[in-house]
This record gives structure tokens, C-alpha cells and sequence, in this order.
């Protein structure tokens, strides 16, 4: 239906430091309100100290079927995690 | 339960082999609790059948505001009604988590509101009874919010991610209703005889339709088995409404009130409660559309949409017209 409010993400930061983190979803009529509804949907326990709203419609995503592709050349580069190297007992502070 | 009876559109469970190579390759990552996401490939019948199951939630939680929102204006205390507003706003945050979720699907939140007021999905039983007393609102929290977080906890483990990570948000609400619930009603059985005496008018009234929200038997319904197969549904309506009573008994024995069934009592061998026979005759012609308030609960619903239709309306315009303004000064 062609008077739908538009749909927008919404991403909340719990506390200072962190990044904020998608929650969900919901509508509104432009950004004011994405964030007063996201204020009122999302944070009604002290869940947030800021909020983003991003219309879902400007959000690119990978496709699921390209997940091979782009995540599997990560499998074989194990040495990319430390504890690929063992090292001795006795040496300390690595 | 909020949602109850939800069709699969199946007729008989597929062996393995009839699946389709996609099908199995679904099926295996259900298995492995894997959670499905919007974009991957899912099979029609499993898209179609969250769709009716959420929207079917979602539903139960926006008419479930009305029951309540009637006590409101009539709340003894501010203290309570400050409580309340806070649980019906609640309420209103459940039902947009779960739109949202359905969305997901591919159908729009305009689509799913205009099902409801079409009566072609159903909301939960249990919002055509009315509030007549105060001591409902504290059955409702109590018995409605309980017999919701059982259906919901395991809900959170459900197969498709969305309407998982909802459920983790609203259970952790939900606890909240049920506690404030429980706390009218200890408050009313520790008060005079006539409030004690309203607290049991209010079981004896609420108890069998909490039982009912569970839904009726449903071990051999093919649907059932189909969605536990799926997993979006972990656990029988017969289970869920057995750890209900098993729990909510000694609650009420602490209240020093009792539920309205003759037959209950606790079963050693068992290590549950018996409870006696369910009027699934009630439940059916609630469904149907003829419970104390279906009609009355449509025809406010229907009302509040129509009536808050200029305001979408005038807020679209407004945004519409600042996008231009702001196109033109850059």
C-alpha cells in the first residue's frame, strides 16, 4: 500500500565504549520520528545511550549465497590466529 | 497459545526422500539448529506458515492492550496505574517486534493489519473475554502473562532468527507482567474478605480460558508435527498446558484461593496435577468469532486504525514536503 510509513533499522549503543548493535526494525515517517519511536520501542529499560536509525532500504547486504565464496578463504589462513603457533613453556609475555 | 492452531498448509510429513534436494539441505540445517535468516532459501510452506504464526503473536499482543487498557482510567492507585500504562505499552512494543519479525518474510506491516480487521487471521483466544473487576487485571498477569511465557521461553529457540531474537526480548519483559500480576492478586488476598473474594471471582473466571490459550491437543495433528519438525513449535500444547497448571497451583495455594475444577488434584505416580475435562466446545465458538467480546474488541481496533488514519497520513505529507525543501537548499 502506497501510504505505508517507510521501514527503518535501528541500531543501539548500550553504553559508552561499545558499538552500537542492531535491534530491529520498525516504521516511521522520516528520521525525527525513527528515532522517537526507536526511543519508545527499544529503550524503555534503559537499553541504550544512543540511537541510530538507517532506512532499511540503504542497507546492502551480502548475499547468502555468496557466503562461500566470501567467507571460506578465511578457513584455510589459520595461522592468523596466535594460538597457531605454540609456544614453549617457559617463555613468558607472548 | 497467542498463536493457536496455526495451519501448515501440509497434509502429510514428507519422508526424506520425497524432499527436494533444497528441501533436505533446509531440513539438515534445522537439524544442526542452524537459524534461518530472511534472505536464505526456505520452502513456501515454511515462509507461509511463520508468517500466520507470527502475525497470529503479533495480533494477540496488539488486541491484548485493549483488555487492559479498559482498567486504566479505574486503577486504585497511581502507583498501579502508572504500572499498568507501562505493561500495555509493553504490549504495544511486543506486537511491533513481532510485526517487524513477519515482515522479514515479505509481507507488508499494512498487509498484516488489514488481515486482522478482514477477521482472515485470528488473535488469541483469550483477549474476547472481558475485564470486569480489578482483580482481573491481576488474573491476567498472572495466569494470561504465564501461560505466555511458558509457549514463549521455548520459543526463543525457535529455527528462524528474527522471531527468535523477538521472543528473547519480549520473555524478558513478560516477567515483569507476570510478577505484577501475582502482586495484585496477593495484595487483594491479603485485604479485606470482599477483595479476597474478588481474586477468586476472577480465577474462577480466568482459569479455564488460560488453559484453552494453549490450544487443543495437538499430538497427532499433522500441522504440529510439521512445525516441530521445522522448529517453531518445540513442545505439545499438552506438555506446555500440563507445566502450566503443575505451576501455577501453588501459587494460587499461596493465595489461599482455588481454581474453579473439582477433578484437580495432585497425581503421585505422575509426579503432576490431573485436571478435569476442557469445554473445547467454548474455545471453538470463541474462535469462531462468538466469544463475550470478539466483536466489541474488532470494532475498537478497527476504530483506532481508521481514526489514527489522518495522522499517518498528515506525518507522510510532512516528511515528504521537508525531503523536497532540503533537496532544494542543497
Amino acid at each position: 500500500m502506497s501510504n505505508e510509513w517507510p521501514l527503518w533499522e535501528i541500531f543501539i549503543r548500550s553504553q559508552h565504549g561499545l558499538a552500537h548493535k542492531h535491534v530491529g526494525s520498525l516504521h516511521a515517517p522520516d528520521a525525527e520520528m525513527a528515532i522517537k519511536n526507536a526511543r519508545d520501542v527499544y529503550t524503555r529499560r534503559n537499553e541504550g545511550i544512543s540511537i541510530w536509525a538507517v532506512r532499511s532500504a540503504d542497507v546492502h547486504a551480502s548475499a547468502p549465497g555468496e557466503r562461500g565464496p566470501l567467507f571460506e578463504p578465511a578457513n584455510d589462513k589459520v595461522y592468523r590466529h596466535p594460538t597457531f603457533f605454540p609456544m614453549p613453556e617457559e617463555v613468558k609475555h607472548l | 497459545m497467542y498463536a493457536q492452531m496455526v495451519e501448515t498448509g501440509v497434509t502429510k510429513l514428507k519422508d526424506a526422500a520425497e524432499l527436494t534436494p533444497e528441501e533436505q539441505a533446509f531440513q539438515a540445517r534445522i537439524d544442526a539448529d542452524v537459524k534461518v535468516e530472511p534472505k536464505d532459501w526456505m520452502p513456501d510452506a515454511y515462509r507461509r506458515t511463520l508468517i500466520r504464526q507470527i502475525q497470529q503473536h503479533a495480533h494477540s499482543e496488539i488486541v491484548g492492550m485493549l483488555p487492559e487498557g479498559n482498567w486504566i482510567t479505574r486503577a486504585p492507585t497511581l502507583k498501579r496505574k502508572a504500572i499498568l500504562m507501562a505493561k500495555v505499552q509493553d504490549e504495544g512494543g511486543h506486537g511491533l517486534y513481532l510485526y517487524s519479525a513477519a515482515e522479514t518474510l515479505g509481507v507488508s506491516r499494512d498487509q498484516l493489519i488489514a488481515d486482522l480487521h478482514a477477521g482472515k487471521v485470528k488473535y488469541s483466544s483469550i483477549f474476547n473475554y472481558p475485564t470486569l473487576t480489578w482483580a482481573d487485571i491481576g488474573a491476567i498477569g498472572w495466569l494470561v502473562d504465564g501461560a505466555a511465557i511458558m509457549n514463549q521461553i521455548p520459543l526463543c529457540r525457535c529455527s528462524y532468527g528474527p522471531y527468535a531474537r523477538a521472543m528473547i526480548r519480549i520473555c524478558k519483559e513478560e516477567s515483569f507482567h507476570q510478577r505484577q500480576g501475582y502482586d495484585i492478586m496477593l495484595t487483594l488476598c491479603r485485604g479485606s474478605a470482599s477483595q479476597k473474594a474478588m481474586a477468586q471471582d476472577a480465577l474462577n473466571r480466568w482459569w479455564w480460558p488460560s488453559l484453552m490459550m494453549f490450544g487443543p491437543p495437538d499430538a497427532e495433528s499433522v500441522h504440529s508435527a510439521q512445525s516441530a519438525r521445522w522448529k517453531i513449535k518445540l513442545l505439545s500444547n499438552d506438555e506446555l498446558r500440563q507445566r502450566f497448571v503443575d505451576q501455577t497451583v501453588p501459587q494460587a495455594d499461596f493465595l489461599g484461593i482455588s481454581m474453579p475444577d473439582p477433578e484437580l488434584k495432585w497425581n503421585e505416580t505422575r509426579g503432576h496435577y490431573d485436571f478435569g475435562p476442557i469445554d473445547w466446545s467454548e474455545f471453538h465458538n470463541v474462535l469462531k468469532g462468538n466469544g463475550p467480546c470478539n466483536r466489541d474488541r474488532m470494532r475498537t481496533r478497527v476504530k483506532a486504525w481508521e481514526d489514527g488514519a489522518w495522522v499517518r497520513d498528515a506525518a507522510l505529507a510532512h516528511a515528504e514536503k521537508h525531503a523536497v525543501r532540503n533537496a532544494e537548499a542543497a
